[in-house]
């Protein structure tokens, strides 16, 4: 009764609920909208809702919300007191983290100050942790209740054995897209849960490549430290992605199966010349995923291919890549135009280029024309300027809810030109931005 | 003093419209809004629909047992299409099924094929063909076109606001039980229980009488339930009516953004005249509001966007001439501010065109013409002010110093600029139909000394019920555990007033004071009586009975069993109606509002020059709230106005095609402040003072009066823009998206 129905699109966080996974005796939690999950994902978990954090007295979260006045309808509040909660049992620690912990929670009411500074009483008390272990921590603050010390025993002694569905059935990987789109229709549907295959999960690096699996989240590759030296920008490319609870559902794979012109990591992963490898009854392939995406939702690979690994070559020490991504609410939203751009170089001379972007043609567009013209160039403000006019004759953006297609179009250009100013900060300003 | 409903909030116990356990034998409704937006309809076959398994009714006009009608302000408002249909999303038939996937799936099997008529979704082209909800209203004061010629500048220009959907996080809904004898009890998430009542009764053909309607709270209101939870309660009562079975139905937010009106947005032409020493000489308008296919609130909203076209300024001469204008847009209602925002929109874009066509800081002007006490409104009311007080509290702190810090810093940077503004605002508080001034409390003292108090308010996260409780717990001088805030019933409380107008505090609350006071004064005689002592000594607080300020030892509990037995009446019933206001629609003249609520707020804003993003560094404010009775609640309510406001004038954006179809109509397609959103410093002083006013505990109403700070990011973000582009071609048209940035960050740019 607690957990709220406020959306049912992911986008609201009143439904949140946490989900602890038993991995050597010890349950990680992480929260997630409960409104995209697939029962079947619960399968040997521990799923928390508000009722199951009510102690006789108030918890720490929910005192501090009531000390601070942080809750007015109270309609959103469980789902915040869900998150940060969450926030707790994690090893994160600082104002921002406890903030980041509810950037999928919305809230009418409060206009949020008074959030965070309930935010801030619990920080003092997590910075405090010391060498406790966060679950023990909690426990002891009164942050939760006493019976998640039991937890991991209990999930330990369950057959965790993974149900899988019979005969054709639709794959679903973390669910945020497709429970979305069919939210009326897919309980009736035949499913196969991707999101627990073990064949699907882990990131290794091989060599100078990174392997991703298909069922990697984002929040997998936000929390990697082989991702986060591959990309030391990592954390302002990924908390443009969604929102904490999305990021822990949805997958990487999905995302390009979802084939949105618009998508986040469809589009940063195409500026790193990835390879899909696809598999369908042991059989397996590979293909570059600038052809996975032939027209608006209509994809590269047969019906029943599953994108096991996602490949890539991590950026040497002679290159720069940067990821931009601007939409009508910096968070939690659907880009108006986002773009990635990797360049290699030697002194001044590009030797190679990749730019990518989206919303701007039916597809993510890996910028075909521009890449291969920014060849051999030499970095100048001059260079911006040719490269935003050929990346504009290389578009056909649409005008809808996101913006004009005039917009985008001006968009993309100013997106280019971040990504110069960022790679190159020596530009002279001036001339880019006139 | 917190929330009283804290305890159960955050503990996820509180029980919204969706918790209330459904009875055995509960019915789903769903309803088929229209897929055109103007059309005739040519048919309507609801057969396989019916057909499905599961599905107990399909409801169409045809069914209904009353009158098909809904309409507010104006009966033009039907529950159900008849012959035609008039905006995209209009109920045009509904499913009563055994389970509300069934009822969803059988609406999608209902055919509806219509003949497409022209769709205006435009006001201007509304009111070029005269399709105005009601004549025209002008609000005069002076001789504008006489000053006008006097003048030392005189700017033109338009200026536009779009909507803003509630996104109240619980959507609409209502769940109806039928009783014996054609009774039903319907609980509702409604603002206005008598709207409910009133409707449902021509509806059902049956009298007021016969429904009882209930609420406990809302889970989020803003004005979008005011009106517009009606029809759901309706939907609801008529499916229980038709079946004999309990009926609810909780909106999912498709339907919910699909099928409710928001804001109005509204297309404005301005003239603004000053003098030489830049004092507002004349101030002209025309306001086209765009109200959407039926009149709703919308002849209410329009008022108060005349009554606060001036804003916080003196103005001697001004015509405002307002437009509710018909189109095939869904019909937009009540939103926090209720027109007011809209107008106060207007008159600082005035401002502002003129502060840039003369090359000075708004501000220049706008602090020259603060109101003082005593100058007369263009509806006739004079002044009691606070406009300078608060202005200059905010002016000598900040305003220097933020805008040499800002001056310094677009000197040295040229990715980013920053902008400020001031706005101060100035709010009318009551109804201004006049008759909605007044309100019931019923207030009973069980044997045990325990306290149910019902009133017509409905808590809506506004806190309205704990400021209630505190009036009782003042009145009585008991312990707090010994006090209950009931729902909000029709059959305790009748003929209420909606919860709006940011008056439900103070009606409700002076009419609980008066219940409590009437039950204290007859306790105190009983209790001289009994002591036979002279009245004038007795008193009754801190749970005892007083006798020349020495303890009796007669308890609160003791003192009550005696009134018991004597037969002392432990209940009363009180009436409250504001005194000392009236309004003459025919001169529009008069005394509409019972006091004004005053403040400034200066903002402060960064805008990304290559991205065309931004953030709102800061929210300075200083605001008139009388004596405030609780502090946490009013804060709350300040700091959710201030970021809704801010909302509303940067991110939220309702897109609507020219065929009338609502683009934005979902949560990934409207975008809501987020926590990242919010100002990062948002600071507010309350500015306490000892001046007579008919609040509360003189503690001055604050639900909408916030909000149109807000306002100030949007000049805030205009004022960057030009930081980086002085030449930028940038119009007046709100909300400030980062598309309409970066366009002007890059419009007429050398």
């Amino acid at each position: 009764m607690g957990t709220k129905i406020g959306c049912r699109e992911g986008d609201c966080g009143a439904c949140t609920v946490m989900v602890g996974e038993c991995k050597n005796n010890i349950v990680s939690y992480h929260a997630v909208t409960s409104c995209l999950m697939p029962l079947g994902n619960a399968h040997g978990k521990h799923i928390i809702t508000i009722e199951g954090i009510n102690m006789s007295e108030l918890t720490g979260v929910q005192d501090a919300f009531a000390k601070e006045g942080a809750t007015q309808c109270g309609f959103c509040t469980p789902g915040f007191i869900i998150s940060l909660t969450c926030f707790c049992l994690t090893e994160q620690t600082g104002q921002q983290a406890a903030i980041d912990a509810m950037n999928g929670n919305i809230c009418r009411c409060t206009g949020y100050k008074s959030i965070e500074r309930a935010a801030q009483r619990i920080v003092t008390i997590i910075n405090n942790r010391k060498s406790k272990t966060p679950v023990q921590y909690a426990i002891e603050q009164k942050l939760v209740p006493a019976y998640l010390a039991d937890v991991p025993s209990i999930l330990s002694s369950w057959n965790n054995q993974r149900l899988s569905a019979a005969g054709k059935a639709k794959r679903v990987g973390g669910g945020t897209d497709i429970y979305v789109q069919m939210h009326d229709t897919i309980s009736e549907e035949e499913i196969e849960l991707l999101y627990e295959d073990e064949n699907l999960k882990g990131i290794e690096q091989n060599d100078d490549e990174l392997r991703i699996g298909g069922a990697v989240t984002v929040s997998n590759l936000y929390n990697s430290q082989l991702f986060q030296q591959a990309f030391p920008g990592y954390d302002y490319y990924l908390r443009l992605v969604s929102s904490t609870p999305i990021r822990n559902m949805a997958t990487i794979a999905g995302n390009f199966t979802n084939a949105s012109p618009i998508g986040d990591l469809s589009v940063f992963f195409l500026s790193l010349n990835t390879r899909l490898v696809l598999i369908e009854d042991g059989k397996r392939r590979e293909m570059a995923l600038k052809d996975f995406f032939v027209d608006y939702k209509v994809l590269g690979k047969r019906t029943d291919e599953i994108i096991e690994k996602i490949i890539f070559k991590i950026p040497s020490a002679h290159s720069l890549f940067n990821f931009e991504k601007v939409s009508k609410r910096t968070h939690l939203d659907i880009a108006s135009v986002n773009s990635a751009m990797l360049l290699t170089l030697k002194d001044q001379d590009i030797t190679s280029a990749q730019l990518s972007a989206g919303g701007v043609a039916p597809i993510p567009l890996y910028l075909k024309k521009t890449s291969a013209w920014l060849e051999g160039k030499k970095i100048s403000a001059q260079l911006v300027k040719e490269t935003i006019a050929h990346a504009q004759q290389e578009i056909s953006p649409i005008s809808d809810a996101r913006g004009t297609a005039e917009y985008k179009t001006l968009l993309l250009g100013q997106l280019i030109k971040a990504h110069f100013v960022k790679m190159f900060p020596n530009l002279p300003l001036a001339q880019i931005l006139s | 003093m917190q929330n009283i409903d804290t305890y159960t909030h955050v503990r996820g116990e509180s029980i919204y419209l969706d918790d209330i356990p459904e009875l055995a034998g509960t019915l789903y409704a769903a309803v088929l809004g229209s897929p055109m937006a103007h059309a005739q309809i040519l048919k309507l076959d609801t057969s396989l629909a019916e057909k499905l398994d599961g599905v107990v009714k399909v409801i169409t006009s045809k069914d209904i047992p009353g009158k098909n009608q809904i309409g507010g302000a104006i009966p033009d408002e039907l529950l159900l299409a008849e012959d035609e249909v008039h905006f995209e999303g209009m109920p045009v038939a509904m499913v009563v099924a055994t389970s509300a996937a069934i009822a969803k799936k059988a609406v999608k099997l209902i055919k509806f094929e219509g003949q497409l008529l022209e769709v205006i979704t435009d006001p201007r082209v509304a009111a070029e063909k005269n399709q105005l909800i009601l004549p025209p209203r002008t609000f005069s004061l002076g001789d504008v076109e006489k000053a006008f010629e006097t003048c030392e500048y005189v700017i033109e220009g338009i200026a536009e606001n779009n909507g803003q959907e509630h996104l109240y996080i619980e959507t609409q809904g209502a769940y109806a039980i039928p009783l014996e004898n054609k009774k039903f009890r319907v609980y509702s998430s409604t603002q206005g229980p008598t709207a409910v009542q009133t409707h449902m009764a021509d509806v059902l053909g049956v009298p007021m009488h016969k429904l009882e309607i209930d609420v406990t709270r809302l889970g989020g209101g803003f004005g979008g339930k005011e009106d517009q939870a009606t029809a759901w309660a309706i939907f609801c009562a008529l499916g229980a009516y038709l079946t004999g079975k309990p009926v609810k139905y909780s909106l999912d937010r498709m339907e919910d953004i699909r099928m409710t009106g928001k804001r109005h947005p509204y297309s404005t032409d301005y003239k603004i005249g000053l003098s030489k020493d830049l004092k507002i000489l004349a101030y002209a308008a025309t306001f086209h509001q765009n109200a959407g296919a039926a009149a709703d609130l919308s002849p209410a909203v329009l008022e108060r966007t005349l009554f606060h076209a001036t804003n916080s300024y003196y103005i001697p001469n001004v015509k405002v001439t307002a437009k509710s204008c018909r189109t095939n847009l869904l019909p937009n209602t009540a939103f926090r501010g209720f027109g007011g925002p809209q107008g106060m929109f207007v008159i600082e874009c005035a401002i502002a065109k003129a502060a840039e066509s003369l090359d000075i800081e708004a501000a220049e002007i706008q602090k020259r013409n603060l109101l003082n006490t005593g100058d007369e409104f263009p509806y006739g009311q004079k002044a009691v002010s606070e406009a300078h007080e608060c202005w200059d509290a905010v002016a000598k702190e900040k305003l220097t110093v933020t805008r040499n810090r800002i001056s310094d810093f677009n000197a040295q940077h040229s990715l980013y600029k920053k902008g400020l503004s001031m706005m101060p605002i100035c709010f009318g508080i009551s109804f201004t139909k006049i008759p909605l001034n007044q309100a019931r409390a019923l207030v009973h003292v069980y044997l045990d000394g325990s306290v149910h108090v019902s009133t017509g308010a409905i808590e809506m996260g506004q806190g309205v019920n704990t400021k209630i409780f505190q009036v009782a717990e003042k009145i009585f001088s008991i312990q707090p555990e010994r006090i209950t805030i009931g729902t909000t019933n029709t059959y305790r409380i009748t003929n209420t007033s909606p919860s709006a107008a940011s008056t439900t505090a103070d009606l409700n609350g002076k009419a609980t004071e008066m219940a409590c006071m009437a039950i204290m004064n007859r306790l105190r005689e009983f209790a001289a009586f009994s002591l036979d002592a002279k009245i004038e000594g007795v008193a009754i607080h801190h749970e005892k009975v007083w006798h020349n300020d020495k303890d009796t030892g007669i308890t609160w509990e003791a003192l009550i069993g005696k009134a018991y037995l004597a037969r002392i009446s432990l209940s009363e019933h009180a009436h409250y109606a504001t005194p000392q206001i009236y309004f003459d629609g025919k001169i529009e003249k008069g005394h509409p509002f019972a006091y004004h609520v005053y403040g400034t707020a200066l903002t402060e804003v960064t805008v990304d020059c290559i991205r065309g993003t931004y953030e709102i560094d800061a929210v300075e404010i200083v605001h008139d709230v009388g004596k405030s009775m609780n502090r946490i609640v009013d804060m709350g309510q300040m700091e959710g106005g201030v970021v809704q406001g801010i909302g509303w004038m940067t991110m939220e954006e309702i897109v609507y095609d020219k065929n009338g179809k609502l683009r934005s109509n979902a949560l990934s397609t409207y975008k809501v402040p987020d926590i990242y959103s919010a100002p990062k410093l948002l600071n507010i002083e309350f500015r306490e003072s000892d001046k007579e006013n008919l609040a509360i505990f003189h503690s001055k109403a604050v639900g909408e009066p916030p909000l149109m700070y807000g306002i100030g990011a949007f000049f805030a973000l205009r004022n960057a823009i030009k930081a980086f582009n002085p030449n930028s071609n940038i119009g007046f048209s709100a909300p400030m998206t980062p598309e309409k940035t970066l366009m002007g960050l890059y419009g007429n740019k050398s």
